[in-house]
């Protein structure tokens, strides 16, 4: 019986707490650095697109959400000719950018993607594409990956000596 | 004061406890929010006042459903009893000297008659709904609400001693001198407890209960029907809060402020006080429900009425 009535007299207590329900539209919420939100592909310090079409985000992604189709450019790069996620499916899970070698694709602190249609939730390469360099500034995948591309040969990557002619070192 | 004509005092008093029904459904919810730490509807219109006519829309463009299952005609008057009687019973609630619908000389126990029609509501609704779990809420509204109905007004008794009067302009005059709280406490106590089983709120809502049975006798009701059982229910939080101020709060007695003002306030004392109680308290095992109404809160209202009316007759 008096538990009944210091319950009352404590939920009672509460009209003089503050509230802390976070008034959205207006005020926004804190979204930590690393929140996964809408997904990007960022582009290299150059600005070319660092994604290479290795296809392992579309194999690692849980639901299947994310398309693609590599091609080649004229110096022998490679890029994804058509990149699609399907964010109607999308989960948010991350693993796309776990497994991204090349840290093209990220996952940004932005959730606000409400839309009328749900077609409107494919998003194309052009939706995706950003201009900067996301969470890896100063990354560069083609300067430091050992392959052979137009215009940087073999050895002339970043912190990559010249081949050596192995049999010069003969005797 | 000179009273006004009568049908100004019956549209007056039906239009306003219909809207203080209604907007009790906002009140409830920015009171529920405020004391859980939450705003509750604040986006329609100033503070969300307009979440009332957003939801009146809303339940009137819904689909009027009636199961074929359901025993028809009775289906669809159990939601109209509730409403009827409800309303019946604001005829002889006094707002002010004279603002009075008609002043029986009985009508406390007009009172106690029409919420114990209300019953018939409730039961005949989870009966003819032909759904099990409608048909177990509308068996335990029917035996909470009678075991509950047996010591409300048994509790009010003391006070009509005390008034020595059915009439309840008369027992708000008997208040001048002291409100019948302080003579009648354990009577006030008692009619508390009663009347929120009466009108089937949190902690005493039972027949609904939706972690239970769904939502217990009007599971299978849809759109205004739903709605008038709603609404009907806020009416009868506002008929019981105003029977507390006027039984044992002394009605429009009290200073500086006209009578309408005074009633208002307390009446809005006791829904807030309603809202505070579903706030806070969980709701008990049916059987405990049943066995603290006989064998706690018949015998206390049996023994508070033989006190005062020893008391009574010694005074004389």
């Amino acid at each position: 019986m008096f538990s009944i009535l210091r319950t009352i007299w404590y939920v009672f207590l509460h009209s003089f707490q503050k509230r802390i329900t976070v008034q959205y539209p207006e005020q926004k919420p804190y979204l930590a650095p690393r929140y996964r939100g809408r997904i990007v592909l960022s582009r290299d310090p150059d600005g070319g697109e660092r994604c290479v079409a290795c296809n392992l985000c579309a194999v690692a992604c849980p639901v299947g959400c994310i398309a693609l189709q590599a091609t080649e450019d004229a110096a022998g790069r490679r890029y994804p000719e058509f990149f699609r996620i399907n964010f109607s499916r999308c989960i948010f899970c991350g693993y796309c950018e776990e497994a991204c070698p090349t840290y093209a694709i990220q996952l940004t602190p932005d959730f606000e993607m409400g839309e009328f249609h749900r077609k409107n939730l494919v998003y194309e390469k052009q939706d995706l594409l950003i201009d900067g360099q996301g969470k890896y500034p100063g990354y560069n995948y083609w300067r430091v990956a050992g392959a052979q591309i137009g215009g940087k040969d073999k050895g002339q990557a970043a912190h990559e000596a010249p081949p050596v002619d192995v049999r010069s070192l003969l005797p | 004061m000179t009273s006004p004509h009568p049908i100004v005092s019956i549209l007056g008093i039906v239009i306003v406890a219909m809207t203080t029904a209604a907007f009790l459904i906002w009140v409830e919810r920015r009171l529920l929010a405020l004391w859980q730490d939450r705003y509750g509807p604040n986006r329609v219109g100033p503070f969300g006042l307009l979440q009332v006519a957003a939801d009146s829309i809303k339940i009137f463009m819904k689909e009027d459903w009636i199961p074929p299952f359901a025993d028809k005609s009775v289906f669809i008057i159990a939601p109209a009893i509730v409403f009827v009687t409800v309303l019946m019973s604001f005829a002889v609630l006094p707002v002010a000297p004279g603002i009075i619908v008609s002043d029986l000389n009985v009508g406390l126990l007009f009172f106690l008659a029409m919420s114990s029609l209300g019953v018939y509501s409730v039961v005949l609704a989870g009966w003819s709904s032909n759904n099990k779990y409608a048909l177990i809420g509308g068996l335990r509204a029917a035996a909470q609400m009678l075991s509950y109905e047996v010591f409300m007004g048994l509790s009010l008794m003391g006070v009509v001693l005390l008034a020595g009067s059915f009439s309840l302009p008369a027992i708000v005059e008997a208040q001048q001198k002291i409100w019948f709280v302080i003579p009648q406490f354990p009577g006030f106590i008692l009619f508390l407890i009663a009347g929120l089983a009466e009108t089937r709120r949190i902690p005493f809502d039972l027949p609904e209960a939706e972690s239970e049975l769904v939502a217990g006798y009007h599971s299978e009701y849809s759109g205004m029907k739903f709605g008038m059982f709603f609404v009907g229910e806020y009416m009868g939080v506002t008929l019981i809060s105003s029977m507390i101020a006027v039984l044992f709060f002394g009605g429009w007695l009290g200073p500086v402020f006209p009578g309408v003002i005074w009633f208002l306030i307390k009446t809005f004392f006791f829904i807030s006080f309603f809202v505070l109680v579903r706030a806070a308290l969980p709701r008990p095992r049916f059987d405990q429900l049943m066995s603290w109404g006989w064998k706690v809160m018949l015998p206390l209202a049996l023994a508070n009425l033989l006190v005062t009316g020893a008391i009574v007759l010694m005074w004389r």
